[in-house]
């Protein structure tokens, strides 16, 4: 579960791109971060994902207070939430199998229950048959799905998408967000930011917008 | 435990691997640790040459008194009583005959003096003091060295003085270059780390992100400055052995020159072994620095 509650951002220079926000998003619920351009969705995913620190209020995540987390345990927190970004950050430099082995390298699992994991996960985003290829040889689509595959690969009980359909064919957008369905099927706690409205499958879909860094009632 | 293993082998490997994408690279920046430490390292193994080639002779301390060409049999009875008198059977007397007669022994020698008209050789005493310390040398030496009928006397301890005197400033020079040198080797593995930290930013970035620790992000650089250092040190036993060997047959021909068996030895596994583990601890420590400060500039 995670419980959001007067939550503020104020980044450096004193901007607040959050300001007295509080909510609540069930553990396996699906919900869609909806707002403007510029309305913080990406700071608020940043915060859920650990990638930044609130400035005041609460935020927790499965009873985990981010504000007053030791620095150390962020990167324990990190590897039980999926992030995917709005520009994926794939590596480039590295064939596909291999980017979804970094998650699994980083916790130092054996070589070849992390590659059997990875393929696994390539498979569950339909790029098995693509992990030798580099990233630049992918599709908007696929370098999409291959983002998602590095976000799953460790299981994560949260998954936070940010704009995941944006630079997306209606197919590819389609594949892609069936796919996330499909993730919160099985009980993964799913976060999609987006600033078009769209029609997501799935139970239980939360929506909250966001405008000029507050939350819409 | 065996978790703590395969996350160091793992970065050991990836570490390996970032040496090897850029061989070239490694390749020139292990060139230069090698060199560097070689230089001192050569230095040590000399000066240890030197210094047990002193020590050999180290025990032999005596004073040399020759008498005048022409001295009486008077005089040299009176040098005799006195060194009876001073030190009792720790000394003996060369008469010009026998030192000739060695010399003749002497190869090459023999038709030399064989052409000489008359013995130019002195009599003369060779004083062994039991205590032979520099200062009860010293001390004896004052007793004769103004001794009626003594031309010269010579303390043989001497040049075991100056010869300590300049290994001692062999020595200091030595751990100066050494010095001077350590510090480069840190330069050089800061310099290629950066260059190694800076080309992985991205992997560094994203890692982070996805929860990696700090000690993950490190550690491959830390191995990465340890193993350009180790190698270095290998690089620089394998210079050193080869310069040993190009130069020791130049060396042994010198010495026989002089009469002497004396060959470089080369440095023994001990001392090879400091030289690998020093080269990694500059490394480890060039890594460290060098990935705190790039850390902190991409934070
Ligand atoms: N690192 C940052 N430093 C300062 N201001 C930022 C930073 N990131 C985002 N902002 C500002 O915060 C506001 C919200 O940004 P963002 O969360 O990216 O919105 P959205 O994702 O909804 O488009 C924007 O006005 C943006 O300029
Ligand atoms: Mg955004």
């Amino acid at each position: 579960m995670i419980v959001a509650n007067h939550l503020t951002k104020r980044y450096l220079g004193g901007f607040e791109a959050i300001r007295d926000v509080s909510f609540e998003i069930n553990a396996g619920a699906m919900a869609l971060l909806r707002g403007h351009s510029g309305a913080g969705k990406t700071t608020l995913l940043k915060l859920m994902g650990a990638i930044e620190r609130p400035t005041s209020g609460i935020l927790t995540i499965g009873g985990q207070n981010l504000l007053t987390l030791r620095k150390k345990a962020l990167p324990f927190l990190r590897r039980n939430i999926g992030l995917v970004f709005q520009d994926q950050k794939l590596l480039f430099d590295r064939p596909a199998l291999e980017n979804v082995l970094l998650p699994l390298e980083v916790i130092g699992l054996p070589l070849r229950e992390a590659q059997r994991r990875a393929r696994a996960a390539l498979d569950k985003v339909g790029l098995l048959s693509r992990e030798r290829a580099y990233p630049i040889a992918l599709s908007g689509g696929e370098q999409q799905r291959l983002a998602i595959a590095r976000a799953v690969v460790n299981r994560p009980s949260i998954l936070l998408v940010d704009e995941p359909t944006a630079n997306l064919d209606d197919e590819s957008a389609r594949q892609v967000l069936d796919l996330f369905a499909a993730f919160n099927q099985v009980g993964v706690t799913v976060i999609i930011s987006t600033h078009a409205p769209h029609k997501i499958p799935g139970r239980d879909l939360r929506i909250l917008t966001l405008d000029h860094g507050q939350l819409l009632l | 435990m065996k978790a703590w293993f395969r996350q160091h082998l793992a970065a050991f490997s990836r570490a390996v691997r970032r040496l090897a994408a850029a061989p070239l690279n490694t390749l020139l920046s292990l060139l230069v640790i090698g060199i560097a430490m070689t230089l001192p390292a050569a230095g040590y193994v000399f000066l240890d040459n030197i210094h047990a080639l002193g020590a050999d002779r180290a025990n032999v301390q005596q004073i040399s008194l020759f008498m005048e060409i022409g001295a009486s049999t008077r005089e040299v009875a009176a040098v005799r009583k006195r060194a009876e008198a001073l030190i009792p059977g720790q000394w003996r007397f060369v008469p010009r005959d026998d030192a000739l007669r060695q010399l003749k022994n002497t190869e090459g020698m023999a038709e030399i003096i064989a052409a000489l008209p008359k013995n130019p050789l002195p009599d003369a005493f060779i004083l062994e003091p039991a205590d032979s310390s520099a200062e009860n040398l010293e001390r004896l030496y004052e007793q004769f060295v103004t001794f009626p009928g003594i031309a010269h006397a010579q303390l043989d301890s001497a040049w075991i003085k100056r010869f300590n005197a300049f290994l001692r400033l062999g020595i200091q020079t030595v751990n100066l270059l050494a010095l001077v040198f350590a510090v480069g080797l840190v330069a050089v593995t800061f310099n290629t780390i950066r260059l190694q930290v800076m080309a992985q930013a991205e992997e560094i970035e994203v890692a982070r992100l996805i929860g990696a620790t700090d000690a993950f992000v490190r550690r491959p650089f830390y191995y990465s400055g340890i193993l350009q250092g180790a190698l270095g040190g290998l690089a620089a036993i394998f210079f050193l052995l080869t310069g040993l060997a190009v130069l020791n047959p130049s060396v042994t021909q010198l010495a026989s020159l002089y009469g002497s068996d004396f060959t470089l030895h080369p440095p023994g596994f001990v001392y090879s072994s400091l030289l690998v583990i020093l080269g990694a601890f500059l490394g480890w420590l060039g890594a460290q620095l060098s990935v705190s400060l790039a850390l902190r500039h991409m934070k």
